[in-house]
């Protein structure tokens, strides 16, 4: 129990005092997953949309697929493109594989089939007749589209959140195609894989404690918007 | 393989990353795949600060089992590897995927246990004996199962006792050797490993040294540049720079003058 105690207020500490090394591994953390989640963004919620708005033959398998997808573990997604990516491989002339790029690859790999399955049963969700209102009143596609945007934009908030929770806290995906190379492609996850392995719990533990603070805030901060739309659309 | 892509997937992907990629490459810089051993001990942080006091040439460090090394190698994700398998380093240069090996230095393996000692490992004279004792009373032993160095080399020790081992005992941890030393530590098991990384995480272990100084156990390291007639985009030259550093006197006396609680850890053994 002391031991505990004492390696979480170490952690505590080594936060508190702005170790640059392990902010810069928190760094790599953020700054790869969310290019990932931006760039995964509107193409994911595109597709999300056209599958809850149009009918077309194989629609479901498409879903089915998608579906299927979110269940692969990020240690196969990472495999996948370690081959790919790797010199030998179809995609080796890129220079990609062990840089900060092919780990965002990996995380919008990641985070793809999980926008367009809560954006698909976000937009499912929506009432109908926002749609129609909005193409009486001369939307253009476009502008439909950014209508119902708007209109589902808790839920869109909710399906953010879990992707960015998703991603930023694989690290199979990472470990292969990132190769956990200091100062480059070392984030949150392979750090405490490998600090875990050469038995300083410490490092591990502080940057738990930063994960764990991330997805407290972003889930707060969720459920406090979504509360407080309720009170303003009900007016109590 | 290579009908799975576009040309246009391609294009897209390159135009997507080449700011990024630009980033990454504009400071000079290599790959070096290596061990988990000189990796998780320290030294490689140690040779890398005595290396960038006088050179400007970025190492960029890999650190997975010797087998997936040469395997990084083999199909040019690196641009050199520091390894410790005898045999598959021989085999890869055979093969032609590595050139201009240099012995860079060795360190030892040894066999640790459980304070109790179970097995009464510590009575033999043989690292032979001391794991056939293992076996004989069934003690818990883990295995790297990694097909890291130091798991080729417990498998051929395993080999003079006539066959792999089928003891209900022996378990396979699948990962690196400190994960596996304190899986062993709180398992109360024997396991095989280097010196160094024993050195370095002691302290943290419920367990004590059993077996060493037998001459099976030494445990030889060697530097391998990737054939850049297989690779052409290796960079051979700045890898080779680097080995040279290592195997002359100045990388040589980093790599002495190594310590963990003042205890060397590797010693030095270019030729």
């Amino acid at each position: 129990m002391n031991e505990l105690w004492h390696t979480f207020s170490a952690a505590i500490t080594q936060l508190a005092s702005g170790d640059p090394m392990l902010w810069g591994i928190v760094g790599v953390s953020f700054s790869v997953s969310a290019s990932a989640l931006f760039i995964a963004l509107l193409p994911a919620l595109s597709v999300g949309f056209v599958l809850a708005y149009f009918r077309f033959p194989s629609r479901w398998a498409l879903i089915s697929l998608l579906n299927s997808l979110l269940a692969v573990p990020t240690v196969v997604v990472g495999l996948v493109l370690y081959m790919m990516l790797s010199r030998s491989g179809p995609l080796g002339d890129l220079n990609l594989l062990f840089t900060r790029p092919a780990m965002i690859i990996g995380q919008i790999l990641l985070c793809f089939p999980l926008l367009v399955a809560m954006s698909l049963s976000a937009f499912q969700a929506a009432d109908h007749r926002v749609l129609e209102t909005a193409k009486t009143l001369g939307a253009s596609p476009w502008q439909a589209f950014v209508t119902l945007l708007f209109e589902v934009r808790f839920a869109l908030l909710a399906a953010l959140v879990t992707a960015f929770g998703r991603i930023i806290a694989e690290v199979g995906s990472a470990m292969m195609v990132g190769g956990n190379i200091l100062h480059h492609t070392r984030n949150i996850t392979t750090a405490i894989a490998l600090e875990t392995g050469k038995g300083e719990f410490v490092q591990g533990v502080a940057l738990g404690i930063v994960l764990l603070t991330l997805a407290l805030v972003l889930n707060v901060s969720l459920g406090w918007m979504q509360s407080h739309s309720r009170v303003l659309r009900h007016g109590t | 393989m290579n009908y799975i892509p576009t040309m246009a997937l391609r294009a897209a992907l390159a135009t997507l990353f080449s700011l990024m990629s630009c980033l990454a490459l504009a400071a000079e810089s290599i790959r070096l795949a290596t061990t988990t051993s000189t990796y998780n001990s320290g030294l490689l942080g140690h040779l890398l600060s005595a290396y960038g006091e006088n050179h400007t040439l970025e190492v960029q460090v890999i650190s997975v089992g010797t087998g997936k090394a040469l395997r990084m190698a083999q199909n040019g994700d690196v641009d050199l590897v520091m390894t410790h398998a005898p045999a598959a380093e021989a085999a890869f240069i055979d093969q032609g995927f590595g050139i201009e090996a240099h012995s860079v230095m060795y360190n030892d393996f040894i066999l640790v246990g459980p304070k109790a000692d179970p097995a009464n490992v510590h009575g033999s004279h043989t690292v032979i004996e001391g794991l056939q004792r293992i076996a004989q009373v069934n003690s818990k032993f883990i295995s790297r199962g990694d097909d890291s160095g130091t798991h080729k080399k417990e498998l051929q020790l395993w080999q003079h006792l006539g066959a792999s081992p089928t003891f209900s005992g022996y378990l396979e941890s699948g990962r690196g050797m400190g994960h596996s030393l304190q899986m062993a530590s709180e398992l109360g098991a024997y396991t095989m490993t280097d010196r160094g990384t024993w050195l370095a995480l002691k302290q943290k272990l419920h367990l004590q040294l059993v077996l060493e100084s037998d001459p099976r156990l030494l445990n030889p390291y060697k530097v391998i540049l990737v054939n850049p007639a297989r690779h052409v985009h290796v960079k051979v030259d700045e890898a080779r720079s680097f080995a040279q550093w290592l195997v002359n006197p100045e990388g040589q006396a980093a790599i002495g003058s190594f310590r963990i609680n003042g205890e060397p850890l590797f010693v030095p053994a270019a030729e």
